[in-house]
């Protein structure tokens, strides 16, 4: 089991728990929301917070990777779950162009008062926000973001 | 999964209600309909947002988009907000700079 600070094996290389395969469409997003939520209620160490922000960041994920098709057509989005003792893993995977995050065009800063010409460019940065770690892999063949949360035992005495 | 409006005027303000989970599905329609307040005259509007169960950055790329629109036409976007998981996608995103946020339709239409 990987401890905390230690390189979380991507999920998409082994069998997850769950799988969800939608199509690529706005339209199922809400329904990745609903599984991601309700599997994440099944961890009892999960606040409600917590799982809000993972469901955020799996939504943002599911945009990305719908966006990346365009225009839309019969392709689909996977999404794969796994659940580890002290953490859980959520891969969201495409098959668009791919992008590579570190060349995301720089957007003006918040306080700047160019920033409201900028509609985009903020899911990434959410992402980067709500979960513990997210990882890009992406390739000719794709897009994978795989989200972990890691989810500390509760302690003796509160259960 | 629907989106839902409710328009209302308070005095000079425009107050557009939401409420439902704002996303790529949906954020279509509330862009649609900010644009038709700003060309049926409303410059000064208040987008209410405590029936919104879900925001993600699509919702605040349209809410930015509206913002623009509206100081184009020398208007404003005032925000109602007191969800704490609805607010903390505008901390997170450093959007609370950038919109005017206020706990009421009343203080919001007060401003």
């Amino acid at each position: 089991m990987a401890a905390r600070g230690e390189a979380v094996r991507p999920l998409g290389w082994e069998e997850a728990d769950v799988e969800l395969d939608i199509p690529a469409r706005p339209e199922y997003v809400s329904l990745a929301r609903l599984v991601v939520s309700s599997l994440a209620s099944s961890r009892r160490e999960l606040g409600d917070d917590r799982i809000d922000d993972l469901k955020l960041a799996v939504s943002e994920a599911c945009t990305n990777a719908i966006e990346a098709y365009e225009p839309a057509g019969e392709e689909r989005v996977v999404l794969r779950w796994r659940d580890g003792q002290d953490h859980l893993e959520v891969d969201v995977q495409d098959q668009g162009p791919g992008f590579d995050p570190s060349t995301l065009p720089e957007r003006p800063s918040v306080t700047d008062p160019m920033r409201p010409n900028f509609e985009r460019g903020l899911g990434v940065p959410l992402m980067r926000a709500l979960v513990d770690e997210v990882m890009f892999a992406s390739s000719d063949d794709g897009t994978s973001v795989i989200m972990v949360l890691y989810c500390p035992p509760v302690p003796p005495g509160d259960e | 999964m629907d989106l839902g409006f409710e328009v209302d005027q308070r005095g000079d303000y425009t107050v557009l209600a939401v409420r439902g989970e704002v996303d790529v599905y949906t954020a279509p329609r509330l862009r649609e309909r900010l644009i038709e307040l700003v060309s049926q005259g409303s410059h000064q509007v208040v987008v209410d947002l405590e029936g919104v169960d879900f925001l993600d950055s699509t919702g605040l790329g349209v809410l930015v988009g509206g913002l623009k629109r509206l100081r184009s036409h020398d208007g404003d976007m005032i925000l109602v907000c007191t969800q704490p998981r609805i607010l903390k996608v505008f901390e997170i995103t450093g959007l609370t700079k950038v919109f005017s946020i206020h706990d009421s339709v009343e203080s919001a239409t007060a401003a």
